[in-house]
């Protein structure tokens, strides 16, 4: 890891993926949310009916929900949503290998890293520009052992009943505003099954790229991981800085089956013009794992809880979480564990670090049902401001219905002390370069559970953010 | 030809930075070549605060007077460039860094003594880091411990000698080093200081403490007390010892009676 750089030698002082890419879409419906748009999107799809008839259904849900009150502050968002494209189709097909892709998209992801990663590190890589997938690709190895890793149309297409069966299932429309609109005109998204007891020992990686000025994003991700399984699966997702506001809205599915084993892995690093209202929620049953780390460092405002409902006996949830909140951003994340069944076990760790204006809210709830006997969870939340104008604050819900459940709950905030500036700079190290290093070193815990690649690039993003923080 | 002091205290004064508290009331202090030099002095008498004002430390606001090191203007400086400069403070209380490693905070460190553009070779230092553990009786396993983090006062301390031999300064001001050790390693520390000294004929040291006995160790070839923000003797070793039988009722007394009433 690149400590010894420092954020001067790095040369970044800016968001380094604010660059737009030239080109003209296909198709683009027009402005705003309405019955037409959504059958627009159905249409160029080609669905069968009973996806239309889900949209539709999904739209009059949307209607029906207020804003929330709650969270971040969603006042202008309506404002917002009247005069985005809800639907941007960059091209006509996607391709499997990066030859299929147009020139221009392919120049995009080869500046993001994408085609070298996955020559180095990754099983599968899923692209998606605009509301498109525009390549998916799987290694041969694991397509031979059943492994699907596809669009999300594709899934719908090609395997329809394994498609049907789930979904919806995990996060029904009615869950909240935001997952009804998406469930209404959800396009893009990676389809995943990973066969019993294959172990896949690389990730797969989905990247989202917005491209485009006043344009929504709004994928469906549903990924099943069958009896005995093991995958880990990486989201990353960058945009070019616009001065109007841009939203993206994912719904993420997942099923973990008897004793399988499941981790995703976000990096969140939207422009600063970006509404990020994200949900996503597995369902674990008996024996298996699902840790959810989440690193959120982009976006304007981020509301996310991923979540994890314990269903069968000796299910465990885990949820790493790290928040970013620079000048104007607004991190509004955390998690949610539901114990339901008896023996289950989960551990949320919550660190978010706040600079300048920006604000960091933990934002937690753990229930536990009654049934779930001997249920054991520990939650724990640090915040460290970087200044006097930064702030933090902790939502922690707790419902218990258990007697015997042992539940923890642990929450700190610290403040980067002059001592501890002191301490390193007396050694010869530049106070903005010690300000770093202490933030780092909060994070480590966190970072340390990511592959390699991404704790680089966390570190570097830390480094260039703390430029100018002294004072 | 004499030589010039590598450090020039001249009527230093000084306040804590957000308050209107003097300090130091005009402190003299020469430390020439290769030299060793002991403050002694009760609680609150500023020895500290001589030593953070030192190493430039944000929260002592230099009122008065002039510090020159190496014919340097010290006071110029800010608390990274003196520690480029040569000097390094041995905290009496270290802080904890969470989640960073002394190995890589180390590196880091000595990356930063560096001239710009020059790039650590990291086995090089990773030697070098063996090798400066061994001198402290360290187990290797230490560097990857987080810094301070959990540290016994013991270990603190050794912590503190170990970046001092890895940094090697010309001026090492060891703020109350002794505090916490239990004599086997007080005798470890006071060696590898020992050891530093021989390897430097140039380095010298400003030890403050308490107590007479680290002075066994490490032998100071001039000792100073300091009462109420100034040095009120200065002598050979003999004035420990003095001090060691007597304490520093005498020279609170004499204080009391010439700067009217002191603060109970």
């Amino acid at each position: 890891m690149p400590h010894n750089e420092t954020i001067h030698d790095l040369g970044l002082d800016e968001y380094k993926f604010n660059f737009v890419t030239e080109g003209k879409p296909v198709f683009e419906a027009k402005k705003g949310l309405s019955e037409e748009v959504v059958r627009q999107i159905s249409a160029h799809k080609g669905e069968p009916e009973w996806m239309l008839d889900f949209r539709l259904k999904a739209l009059r849900v949307y209607e029906s929900k207020p804003m929330p009150t709650w969270g971040g502050d969603l006042r202008g968002l309506e404002a917002v949503l009247d005069e985005i494209h809800f639907y941007v189709r960059p091209q006509d097909r996607m391709g499997h290998t990066w030859d299929e892709v147009p020139q221009e998209i392919k120049d995009t992801f080869e500046k993001l890293g994408i085609p070298e990663a996955e020559r180095k590190i990754l099983a599968g890589v899923g692209a998606q520009y605009e509301s498109e997938m525009v390549y998916h690709s799987l290694k041969k190895e694991w397509e031979d052992k059943g492994v699907i890793f596809d669009s999300i149309e594709d899934g719908l297409r090609k395997h329809p009943d394994l498609f049907r069966e789930h979904f919806s299932t995990i996060i029904p429309t009615h869950d909240n505003k935001f997952a009804a609109m998406n469930s209404a005109v959800w396009s893009g998204g990676s389809f995943v099954y990973i066969p019993k007891n294959v172990k896949l020992d690389t990730p797969l990686q989905a990247y989202f790229r917005v491209n485009q000025e006043r344009m929504g994003q709004f994928e469906r991700t549903l990924i099943i991981v069958d009896e005995g399984a093991n995958a880990h699966y990486i989201e990353g997702c960058t945009a070019p800085v616009y001065s109007t506001e841009s939203f993206h809205s994912g719904v993420i599915e997942i099923v973990v089956k008897k004793n399988a084993r499941f981790r995703y892995t976000t990096i969140q690093n939207w422009s600063n013009n970006m509404y990020n209202l994200v949900t996503q929620r597995a369902m674990v049953h008996e024996g298996g794992t699902m840790e959810w780390l989440d690193g959120n460092l982009g976006s304007k405002l981020t509301m996310k809880y991923p979540s994890c409902y314990l269903v069968g006996e000796g299910a465990h949830g885990e949820i790493l979480s790290i928040a970013y909140a620079g000048n104007g951003q607004h991190q509004d994340t955390g998690g949610k564990v539901v114990h339901v069944a008896p023996r289950t076990t989960s551990s949320i760790v919550s660190k978010s670090i706040s600079k300048g204006t920006g604000r960091a809210s933990y934002r937690g709830l753990l229930k536990v049902h009654q049934g779930a006997h001997h249920a054991r969870s520990n939650v724990e939340c640090d915040a460290l401001l970087i200044n006097d104008t930064s702030r933090t604050d902790t939502y922690p819900y707790i419902e218990i219905e258990e007697n015997d459940a042992n539940v923890g709950h642990e929450a700190s905030v610290s403040k980067i002390g002059e001592e501890q500036l002191f301490y390193l700079t007396s050694r010869g190290i530049r106070e903005d370069e010690a300000m770093a290093m202490i933030v780092r070193g909060f994070i480590e815990p966190i970072a340390k559970e990511l592959p390699l690649e991404y704790a680089v690039e966390l570190n570097r993003l830390i480094e260039l953010e703390m430029e100018g923080s002294v004072g | 030809m004499s030589d010039a002091p590598i450090l020039k205290i001249s009527g230093l004064r000084a306040k804590v930075a957000e308050e209107d508290i003097e300090i130091l009331h005009g402190v003299d202090l020469e430390l020439g070549k290769g030299e060793i030099h002991a403050i002694m002095g009760p609680n609150g008498s500023g020895k500290s605060t001589l030593a953070k004002a030192l190493a430039g430390h944000p929260a002592y606001e230099v009122t008065g007077g002039s510090v020159t090191f190496r014919g340097q203007d010290l006071l110029a400086l800010e608390a990274h460039e003196r520690s480029r400069a040569g000097i390094f403070l041995a905290f009496q209380y270290p802080v904890e860094i969470p989640g960073v490693s002394i190995a890589n905070f180390l590196r880091t460190a000595v990356q930063s003594h560096l001239p710009e553009g020059e790039e650590l070779d990291i086995f090089d230092f990773a030697e070098m880091l063996t090798e400066r553990m061994q001198l402290l009786e360290m187990d290797p396993s230490f560097a990857e411990r987080y810094v301070n983090a959990g540290f016994s006062g013991g270990e603190k301390k050794r912590n503190e000698i170990l970046q001092m031999a890895v940094l090697k300064p010309t001026l090492a001001l060891m703020d109350e080093t002794d505090s916490g050790l239990d004599i086997d390693a007080l005798k470890i520390v006071a060696n590898g200081v020992n050891k530093l000294l021989e390897a430097d004929p140039e380095m010298c040291v400003l030890l403050i403490t308490h107590y007479q006995r680290l002075l066994d160790y490490i032998k100071p070839h001039h000792v100073h007390v300091m009462v109420q923000g100034r040095i009120v003797q200065s002598g050979g070793p003999e004035v420990a010892l003095e001090l060691e039988r007597d304490g520093y009722r005498a020279w609170q007394e004499l204080e009391a009676a010439t700067a009217g009433p002191v603060k109970a």
